[in-house]
């Protein structure tokens, strides 16, 4: 079978067994919305203008929802023994990578639409933008297919999800520093041209990562 | 033998010329002279963790077990000089700037680099299987080294910026280099302490496999 078949085979299976019961999507959007409002009483007694926090709330919302996502990814496959069968198929490793990190931005991207809505209710602000919806994609992107690795990595440890988010977020800082900047950048009333270099760091983090990826999971799932 | 007491002279030569042979500094005065285990800490610290990095790549490419003795050992020093190199940034930094820590762009990176090493040392320690546990590390590394560079441009660009060296007088190079070479002399003499002891550990867990071989 060809790389691209695997692949979509593999994200297909994803969606529809997510579909079936969304107890994983479910989660997600219910941490992504419950750190935007606790954000919002956090900083409600500190901070005069709300909106200015906003990019970063909607970011730790979406990293920490993020994570919700990824540690399933692998964690439901070794205990329902999918991961096996799909090694003992004759396929490129780096195809399981690859549909694994498609399928988790797909579920974190459907979340991120969801909860960027509701913060446009909250905050009685435009977040559903082309060029904000497009700088969250890219950076989810990124995110996902590091954060597919590590959990890879993760999964077959004693800590199990307890340890992704340690593994994780000081890798991912730089995706995070530049995306929010992005969004922030973007919701001060600037352009993406305004925000280029923030979005070069984004994309060059994206493909750097994505690649050492690809390149490092034949390692991980190797017996 | 001979390392441990080359290293253990070296450093108290170099306790003795940073505390009292090397001139105190204008500016500052004597709480400059924390500077010598601060700059020899980072920079024998640093490649330490770079040997490390190493280390891991040629573990995945040969899986030979001394490749990863390497890494983990080179590792596990580095880490604990980095550690010493930000307390002791911290305890200059104070009477100087009058903070114990700012969010400029070395210390952020460096507060994140420490950050991903001890998730590598949590990592090494979850995992029971030897091999997988050197494989986990090895793969871990390269991704964690590699957007050490990154967050460093990135938040060079976020803030704007740590003293750069400069107007040493002979004396306090010489200081700063019988330093760095005392730091070096202790890396190397407890990594060969370290190397010793993952081998002899390689060679117990080799010879436990081999009894539970004879016993079935």
């Amino acid at each position: 079978m060809s790389f691209w078949r695997v692949v979509a085979a593999i994200v297909w299976k994803d969606v529809v067994a997510e579909w079936r019961d969304k107890e994983v999507l479910s989660a997600m959007f219910a941490l992504a919305a419950l750190v935007i409002l606790i954000f919002n009483f956090a900083f409600e007694l500190r901070v005069g203008n709300v909106r200015e926090v906003v990019p970063g709330a909607l970011w730790v919302a979406f990293i920490f929802a993020g994570m919700l996502g990824l540690s399933r990814s692998f964690v439901l496959e070794r205990d329902r023994g999918y991961l096996d069968g799909l090694l003992l198929a004759p396929v490129d490793r780096s195809a399981i990578l690859v549909a694994k990190s498609l399928s988790n931005w797909l579920f974190m991207s459907l979340i991120e639409v969801i909860v960027l809505l509701l913060a446009s209710a909250l905050f009685n602000l435009d977040l559903m933008r082309a060029d904000l919806l497009l700088v969250t994609a890219l950076g989810t992107g990124g995110y996902a297919g590091l954060g597919t690795l590590m959990s890879a990595l993760t999964a077959n440890t004693r800590a199990r999800e307890v340890l992704l988010p340690a593994l994780l977020l000081p890798v991912a800082v730089p995706l995070l520093l530049a995306v929010v900047k992005a969004t922030a950048g973007l919701l001060d009333g600037g352009t993406l041209a305004g925000v280029v270099h923030w979005l070069q760091m984004v994309i060059g983090f994206d493909i750097i990562f994505l690649t050492l990826a690809g390149v490092l999971f034949g390692f991980v799932v190797e017996e | 033998m001979i390392l441990d007491g080359a290293a253990a002279i070296s450093m108290l030569l170099a306790l003795f010329a940073a505390l009292g042979w090397a001139p105190t500094e204008a500016t500052m005065g004597d709480v400059q002279r924390i500077f010598y285990f601060h700059v020899s800490t980072g920079w024998v610290g640093f490649s330490a963790l770079l040997v490390g990095l190493v280390g891991a790549i040629l573990y995945l490419w040969r899986e030979e077990g001394r490749f990863d003795s390497l890494s983990l050992a080179s590792v596990e020093i580095g880490f604990t000089f980095i550690t010493m190199n930000i307390l002791t940034g911290s305890l200059w930094a104070k009477p100087v700037w009058n903070a114990w820590w700012t969010w400029e762009p070395r210390l952020t990176t460096a507060a994140i680099l420490w950050l991903i090493y001890l998730a590598h040392l949590m990592l090494r320690s979850s995992i029971d299987d030897p091999q997988r546990a050197a494989r986990f590390a090895a793969v871990y590394s390269i991704p964690a080294a590699a957007s050490i560079p990154i967050t460093f441009l990135a938040i060079f660009w976020w803030r704007g910026m740590h003293p750069v060296m400069g107007g040493l007088t002979p004396r306090m190079l010489v200081t700063l280099l019988l330093s760095v070479g005392a730091f070096t002399l202790l890396y190397l003499a407890l990594l060969r302490h370290r190397l010793r002891l993952a081998h002899l550990g390689r060679e117990i867990a080799s010879l436990g496999e081999q009894a539970e071989k004879r016993r079935t």
